[in-house]
């Protein structure tokens, strides 16, 4: 990589800095607690809007991980969604009337939480939608795999989105508040991605899943991307640059080893198909508020029209970390 | 009383105090040194929590970075307490802050009775060991390292390179031999004593002190002079990965660690509630007196090292993208690519499939869809059968199907037809067994229903493409099992070729292929290929097949005039 190129990027992560501290102002306190947060603690950052189904179960989820302090964004929820959050102890929340769109999909507001609240913090950054799943979740809390990383002086952690879906029509088996959406989509592919390298910032593309196989077998480009960092041990002078794909300094995305080894990955369990999946995507259609003018819902619409069930003889139904380990799915990478 | 035990602490001190207070109440002294960076207040704390126990001492303070002298001083230091103040002390064994005794005290104490005289510590010469990472062995002995490792990575590479360029050497004291080792050892009051002790010792200092890792190789070497009994092996079960750094031991290690019969281990995630609740209460197993066998531990340690640095052979996932050649295995097992056999023989997928027991899919590339074995329209994986996913990343594609299937083998065939992007790849890759009867495409041609004028232009584009295939298939860097025949060499012989190729795919089954596949009509084909000949195109690929001479299968038994034999 020449001078120039790294100049230019370190231009282009000023310029998503600068572009975040300037959307702070989007955004207002509702309930804020960060001075309970201590300087050890392990924070999770996430937008919502109208999300209140799902939140009970996501903050009991990573609560049970071990994180110790939420920070949402909420955008505009009428569903009740931002009074539940600022009921609960270890929650902050913000509110904006914004446009999603224009804050480059959340991304901005969560670049701004993160460069004031979680500098020197490990941080999630997920939606309310996504699990994460990562080499032995199920006998070690998230602190071990952070102390861990410390350890091995690995900053980012990588977890790759693994769409979950029912068996049969996704408005089959309706979702209750508090459930956990992984009873009801718990179904995933287990072998039918694409990657390749982004050479401009260094990550890894990668696309494929039952919504590539469904949707988008004749513009396979425009597929949603599945490769993501979730997990980062922040410092004040990064950036996430497009949604959780990708980061500055590049550094950050040399998640995978090309030596021909494998390092420690996780996954995002993306619980997005359950019966709420339409009426959401309907909303975001009309929002035009969605990446690339919505393609993607709009993809979804008229797949969902039709005959919405992901469910094919060959998907995996989904038991624990080490059936995605055997997959090939994630790795342990050194940690034993 | 006749273990005592010195403990190194910088972080966790609640935890490093509970495992203190856990051996001061079995009967054995203990030391305690504490880092000298730890702050004021986490350090009076620790002191507070142990001020009533007998029996444990703090010893003076040094600042222990990783690989510098004050470690050793610490150890000096606390190691002189502990023969200073606890005169009935036999064994010191040196402990860190994270270890966790796995075995009731007693058990330690009988094991060092029974061995009153043994030095227990990891005493190795530079030549003889394997695991110094960064390469610097003897090295570590005869060069300066003023730079901290840690802060200043480029210094410290640099001074390295310039001295071994200078042909800078330190000089090893007189009778010095240099031994590396595990820090954590167990030595006895004569031993220890004497190195304490000896005349020698400010000397010995002096050079140790701009030792690389002085920790590693100050007592390891020193131990060497003057005791007559080494054991050369570390009571403490401590693995190391591939960057030098301990493992840390969590609570789902339980049962490993109970299994390994080993007396202490390190490193303890401070967090592990369960290891320390069930290895400091009191009424632990009592087990047989078995000696430290830490295998199943070992083998899990050196499997997490090897898929560190190796990896599963044919995976490409978010955290192993290996570039060009260091794949360690493009594809994850051996298949075979057919080229003009479906076109020669008709029904030769199910012959295969039944002749060979594997997998036989269709033209996996064919460019309107992946013709999947059975004509599934999503396979192994979920993989789907659309031409557009598959032609966005053929490559993916591809290791995605074998890896998808392990434990089958797959075959597939392969054309001129079909889309050729993938070609470069299957040549590179050893586990490819490719055959290809050059010129069979023609077969088709032949019995096709169509003007002649098409079928000509049809016959020049497949050979344009074909020839393109064949060249990259006898590139120079090709790793891929190639066998190309002519069809007409073929057609001459098929069995042996048919023969070799089952072989290789099953190799353990014995039987002679019986049952040929049939072979599709050639009568009047070497005039077929006249007429093209005679129309201006130039058919070359298919070999020798003279106008009117039409090859004849040798006569077999009556009744199956086309059977090969």
């Amino acid at each position: 990589m020449g001078i120039l190129t790294t100049y230019r990027l370190r231009l282009a992560r000023k310029r998503w800095r600068i572009r975040a501290f300037r959307k702070r102002r989007e955004l207002t306190p509702v309930v804020s607690r960060v001075m309970n947060i201590r300087a050890s603690d392990l924070l999770l950052v996430s937008t919502i809007r109208n999300e209140k189904v799902r939140l009970p179960w996501f903050l009991r989820y990573y609560r049970d991980l071990g994180v110790n302090h939420f920070l949402f964004v909420d955008n505009d929820s009428d569903d009740g969604s931002r009074e539940y959050l600022a009921e609960q102890a270890d929650v902050s929340v913000w509110t904006t009337k914004h446009s999603y769109k224009r804050s480059r999909f959340g991304i901005d507001w969560v670049n701004w939480l993160l460069m004031r609240y979680a500098h020197g913090h490990w941080a999630v950054v997920v939606d309310p939608d996504e699990f994460l799943v990562y080499p032995f979740c199920d006998t070690r809390p998230l602190r071990a795999l952070t102390d861990w990383l410390d350890a091995s002086s690995i900053k980012s952690f990588p977890a790759m989105m693994l769409d979950m879906y029912p068996k049969g029509p996704i408005s089959r088996s309706p979702y209750q508040e508090g459930q956990d959406p992984l009873d009801i989509a718990h179904w995933f592919d287990s072998g039918n991605y694409t990657m390749t390298k982004n050479p401009s910032y260094g990550n890894l593309w990668i696309q494929g899943g039952p919504r590539a196989r469904m949707f988008f077998g004749d513009t396979p480009e425009r597929a949603p991307a599945l490769n993501k960092i979730p997990l980062v041990k922040w410092h004040r002078s990064y950036a996430y640059v497009s949604s959780t794909h990708m980061l500055l300094p590049r550094g950050l995305n040399f998640v995978y080893d090309e030596w021909g080894g494998e390092k420690a990955s996780g996954c995002l369990l993306h619980a997005k198909f359950i019966d709420t999946f339409a009426a959401k995507a309907q909303e975001e259609m009309d929002r035009k508020q969605h990446y690339a003018n919505s393609h993607e819902y709009r993809a979804y619409q008229e797949g969902m029209a039709a005959s919405p069930d992901f469910w094919c003889k060959w998907s995996e139904k989904y038991i624990n970390w080490r059936q995605l380990e055997i997959l090939g799915l994630m790795s342990k990478g050194n940690w034993a | 009383m006749s273990v005592g035990f010195v403990m190194l602490c910088h972080t966790a001190l609640d935890r490093a105090a509970q495992v203190a207070r856990h051996w001061a109440a079995h009967g054995c002294p203990v030391v305690i040194h504490v880092d000298k960076r730890v702050r004021r207040r986490p350090f009076e704390r620790m002191r507070r929590d142990l001020e009533g126990v007998a029996d444990i001492r703090f010893s003076e303070r040094f600042s222990c970075e990783w690989g510098t002298w004050g470690l050793v001083a610490a150890t000096q230091a606390a190691s002189s307490l502990m023969l200073h103040e606890f005169p009935g002390v036999r064994h010191v064994y040196l402990a860190s802050g994270s270890c966790l005794p796995l075995r009731p005290v007693t058990e330690l104490v009988a094991y060092l009775d029974g061995r009153p005289r043994t030095d227990f510590i990891e005493s190795v010469t530079t030549e003889d060991v394997g695991w110094t990472v960064g390469g610097l062995n003897i090295e570590r002995f005869t060069l300066r390292f003023p730079f901290s490792w840690r802060k200043q990575r480029r210094l410290f590479d640099g001074y390295v390179r310039l001295q071994r360029n200078l042909r800078f050497r330190r000089r090893i004291p007189k009778g010095l031999v240099p031994h590396l080792g595990s820090q954590w050892w167990c030595l006895t009051r004569q031993t220890l004593s004497a190195i304490l002790e000896s005349p020698d010792r400010a000397e010995h200092d002096r050079y140790f002190q701009r030792v690389w890792i002085p920790d590693e190789s100050y007592f390891q070497t020193l131990v060497r002079q003057v005791s007559a009994n080494v054991e050369s092996r570390s009571l403490t079960l401590s693995k190391f990965d591939f960057q030098g750094k301990p493992h840390i031991f969590y609570d789902d290690h339980l049962q490993l660690l109970r299994k390994s019969d080993c007396f202490v281990a390190r490193k303890i995630w401070p967090q592990a509630d369960k290891l320390y609740r069930t290895f400091l209460s009191a009424d632990l197993g009592k087990q047989a007196a078995a000696e430290p066998n830490p295998g199943k531990i070992d083998r899990l340690f050196a499997k997490a090292v090897e898929r560190r640095t190796k990896g599963r052979a044919g995976l490409y996932m978010q955290s192993r993208f290996p570039k060009s050649n260091w794949e360690n295995g493009m594809t994850a097992a051996p298949y075979s690519v057919f080229q003009g056999f479906a076109d020669l023989f008709e029904n030769f997928d199910i012959w295969l499939g039944k002749v060979a027991g594997t997998r036989v899919h269709g033209h996996l590339f064919a460019p309107d869809r992946v013709q999947y074995a059975g004509g599934e329209t999503v396979y192994n994986g979920a993989l789907s059968d659309s031409a557009g996913l598959r032609d966005y990343n053929p490559r993916s594609f591809l290791v995605s199907l074998i890896w998808n299937t392990r434990g089958e083998r797959q075959c597939f065939q392969f054309g001129p037809d079909d889309v050729q992007d993938i070609a470069p790849f299957l040549a590179r890759d050893p586990n490819a067994q490719i055959s290809v009867i050059s010129g069979a495409w023609a077969v088709p041609l032949f019995h096709a229903n169509a003007n002649f004028g098409e079928i000509r232009k049809e016959a020049a584009r497949m050979q344009k493409i074909e020839a393109e295939y064949l060249d990259i298939l006898r590139g120079a860097n090709v790793k891929a099992k190639v066998r190309i025949w002519t069809l007409a060499e073929f057609v001459e012989n098929p069995m042996e070729p048919l023969q070799t190729i089952i072989d290789e795919i099953s190799p353990r089954s014995l039987r002679r292929v019986t049952e040929a596949p049939r072979m599709a009509d050639l009568a009047g084909f070497g005039q077929f290929l006249q007429n093209l000949r005679n129309q201006g195109m130039q058919p070359v690929l298919m070999g020798d097949f003279p106008a009117g001479d039409d090859p004849r299968p040798q006569p077999s038994r009556r009744g199956r005039p086309y059977l090969v034999k």
